[in-house]
């Protein structure tokens, strides 16, 4: 290949602070590749041969962990998880000694989960190894956006001037977070809906509107968010029903979208919550999509995480 | 005459101004001259400025119960270091201080380790619990300078009013964390773009500023209600201001004549909340870090008078607590090293912050909100001073600290302003080599 300099990466994925347009873009090319990969009959290549990746899980996410445990055995790395609930973690070992036991052990890259904001920022400043971020609090989840955004591509082409909108707990989304970071510097307008308990005071270059169909409308994409019960308990909804009826995506509102405007949705879903349930299983949802792409995002990050360059 | 320590040429600065240079001469634990004489040991001093010990109104010193935190041998050395020769230590200990008998048990251990002179704060409310009150008679007799419920906030205002009450009859003043709980709620940093952006749950600036409006209301109406004027001038005393919002509502409530005072701490006049962009509990503390339109207001606050003094909240925790993350790291930042050197460098040197002024809101004016007289550098006065040193430029480098949290915000930060030597009524309590 005659490139004539191909971008130099961050050897971490945090958050996307660090990354510039022309990395990301150079990301979701290698994801396609990838992709590629996933489509033979035997879905393995000697990319990561000899790397050890560890899934460390904080907070328990079996779909997340198997997307990456499986991303890195695609690519021939030997994985080793551990996975602990928070409550352990408070009464034993802090997640500091957790990590320098593992880092004792020869990992060559750590993929974190946490309820916290920031471990994964911690864990970079105490192990100089490369940290990918599966999610932490409600802070980041930049694999999770890459996917999103692979997928939207997949189906829309350039995200340039497309508004997508995302609906629901977007104040306690670290989903809704990534996006809102990733998909601006895609090219793509985001506009974030949800009650006002459940939305930030203010996010850098997002429209925030408590009127779902001033989101929907003209939308070239639509996101919704799992809604957490326990907002109900803390009191920052009334109750579920009320959410339901202000703003659950139904058949009829994603009328007021563009036409074909697909539904994506981070799962786990709440069926008949933030989605309607045959709503999930039209032509309209990406849901299932999105799952398949992950691997295929989550393999080029460990690729360019861990060996750097195309 | 003879003393036991002559200051040579030393530069003489207090609350009321820089008097230039003197031979002050110590003995018999009080200044015995500033013409010199005779002395067991002599002190050059040239280059050096002289001022009266410090006074710290807010400290905590963990001891009993928490002493991998900090105890009271590493922390009244950890306060001569920083020129303390007062300490007042807060009572939100295992068990809380509550009753006389552990007011006397710190005032005799303090005594015994020496450096700084321990003047506890005990309880409001028995156990801190918030319902009923604490002897204030019978902990004033056992040496109780202060009540407070710190670490915890006053949520019944009907039990705030009786304690201001029974307090103030027995001279006490009473102290406040000013932070509503149910606005607060888990709020780990400034509630803000930042908070927002980063995803950290926010504590936003009115849980502050309503829960001051509510306690002036409080402190207005047992005032009016009291007629007796407490001992210190100070019947409410609120603890680390850190709002411009907050600050304007002690400002008129001053000016209408209410006996309230305020402090603020070296973190919130040097920090803002863009420090937590990195994601380190190290500066997650309460209340959180503001914005730097807040630091100004502050600064504005401190020059003026309105905000009365400096104090600490020198709050240790372990190292490996503060490595927790930040839901679960403790809130507090220690200070009691860096306080006088860290704002003599950034309000004194680098913003022309008036010297004296800032001498006198770490001396005489904390010591006026517990009724103390300052102490000025006159012949006759207690010899409770601090040397310290206006050029010499150190880094902060927190593995030389005396307190057991050796970390710290301003790690590597170059400052001016060291003490070199503390004296406690005559007695050499610390001294850097030098």
């Amino acid at each position: 290949m005659s490139e004539p300099s191909p971008p130099s990466f961050p050897k971490h994925l945090l958050d996307f602070k660090d990354w510039n347009r022309a990395q990301l873009e150079s990301l979701l090319e290698t994801a396609q590749m990838m992709q590629e990969v996933l489509a033979r009959p035997v879905k393995k290549v000697p990319a990561l041969s000899g790397f050890t990746v560890a899934t460390v899980f904080f907070e328990p996410s079996t779909r997340t962990r198997i997307s990456f445990e499986l991303a890195a055995r695609r690519m021939s790395a030997d994985v080793v998880s551990f996975v602990s609930s928070a409550s352990s973690t408070v009464k034993g070992e802090t997640h500091r000694d957790t990590l320098r036991t593992l880092d004792q052990m020869g990992i060559d890259a750590y993929i974190l989960r946490t309820d916290a904001a920031g471990v994964p920022h911690q864990a970079h400043r105490w192990l100089r190894k490369p940290v990918i971020n599966a999610g932490d609090g409600w802070r980041a989840h930049p694999t999770q956006a890459l996917l999103d955004a692979f997928t939207l591509r997949e189906r829309l082409g350039s995200l340039e001037g497309k508004k997508i909108a995302i609906v629901g707990d977007i104040l306690h989304s670290r989903v809704a977070r990534s996006n809102a970071e990733l998909l601006p510097m895609l090219g793509a307008c985001v506009v974030a809906c949800g009650p006002s308990t459940l939305l930030p005071g203010h996010l850098p270059g997002v429209r925030l509107t408590t009127n779902l169909r001033e989101a929907l409308e003209e939308a070239d994409a639509v996101m919704a968010l799992r809604l957490q019960k326990e907002r109900m308990d803390r009191g920052l909804l009334p109750s579920l029903p009320e959410y339901i009826a202000g703003y659950q995506i139904t058949e009829a509102r994603l009328a007021w979208a563009k036409p074909e405007a697909p539904l994506l949705h981070p799962g786990p879903m709440n069926r008949d919550v933030e989605i309607e349930g045959t709503l999930a299983d039209s032509p309209r949802s990406l849901v299932e999509r999105q799952v398949a792409n992950g691997q295929a995002v989550r393999m080029a990050v460990l690729y360019h995480v861990l060996v750097g360059k195309r | 005459m003879k003393g036991d320590i002559l200051f040579k040429d030393a530069t003489l600065v207090d609350a009321r101004g820089k008097h230039g240079i003197a031979d002050v001469l110590i003995g018999e634990g009080r200044i015995l001259s500033l013409f010199g004489g005779e002395a067991k040991r002599t002190i050059e001093a040239k280059g050096l400025y002289l001022s009266p010990g410090f006074l710290d109104l807010h400290t905590h010193l963990r001891e009993p119960g928490q002493e991998v935190k900090e105890d009271l041998q590493s922390g009244l050395e950890a306060a001569v270091r920083g020129g303390y020769t007062d300490v007042v230590s807060m009572p939100n200990t295992s068990p809380v201080v509550d009753r006389a008998e552990a007011v006397r048990a710190l005032k005799e251990k303090s005594a015994r380790i020496g450096f700084a002179r321990l003047h506890p704060a005990a309880a409001l409310t028995q156990g801190q619990e918030g319902q009923l009150l604490c002897e204030a008679r019978a902990l004033r007799e056992a040496g109780a300078v202060l009540l407070s419920d710190d670490g915890r906030t006053n949520e019944d205002a009907g039990v705030l009013a009786l304690g201001l009450r029974y307090a103030a009859s027995w001279g006490l003043p009473v102290a406040v964390h000013a932070e509503d709980a149910g606005l607060r709620r888990g709020g780990v940093m400034h509630e803000g773009e930042v908070s927002w952006r980063l995803g950290l749950p926010g504590n936003p600036a009115y849980a502050e500023t309503a829960r001051i409006a509510r306690d002036l209301e409080v402190v207005r109406y047992v005032w009016e209600g009291l007629g007796v004027r407490p001992q210190g001038e100070t019947l409410l005393h609120i603890q680390h201001l850190s709002t411009k919002r907050g600050l304007e509502l002690v400002r008129q409530a001053k000016r209408e004549g209410l006996p309230v005072s305020t402090e603020v701490t070296p973190h919130h006049l040097t920090l803002t909340e863009a420090h937590l962009e990195g994601l380190d509990p190290l500066y997650k503390v309460a209340p959180p870090l503001r914005t730097k339109a807040d630091v100004e207001a502050l600064l504005e606050g401190l020059l003026e008078g309105s905000i009365d003094c400096v104090a600490t909240d020198h709050a240790p925790h372990t190292e490996d607590e503060k490595a927790l993350d930040l839901l679960r790291a403790p809130f507090g930042i220690p200070s009691l090293e860096v306080a006088w050197p860290l704002l003599y460098t950034k309000l004194v040197e680098e913003r022309g912050f008036p010297l004296p002024t800032l001498v006198a809101r770490f001396s005489s004016d904390p010591r006026r909100i517990l009724g103390l007289p300052p102490i000025h550098l006159e012949e006759g006065a207690e010899a409770s001073l601090v040397l310290w040193n206006p050029s010499q430029k150190r880094s902060v480098d927190p593995r030389g600290f005396a307190s057991k949290a050796k970390y710290s915000p301003w790690a590597g930060w170059t400052l001016l302003g060291w003490p070199v030597l503390t004296l406690v009524e005559g007695r050499v309590v610390w001294e850097a080599d030098f």
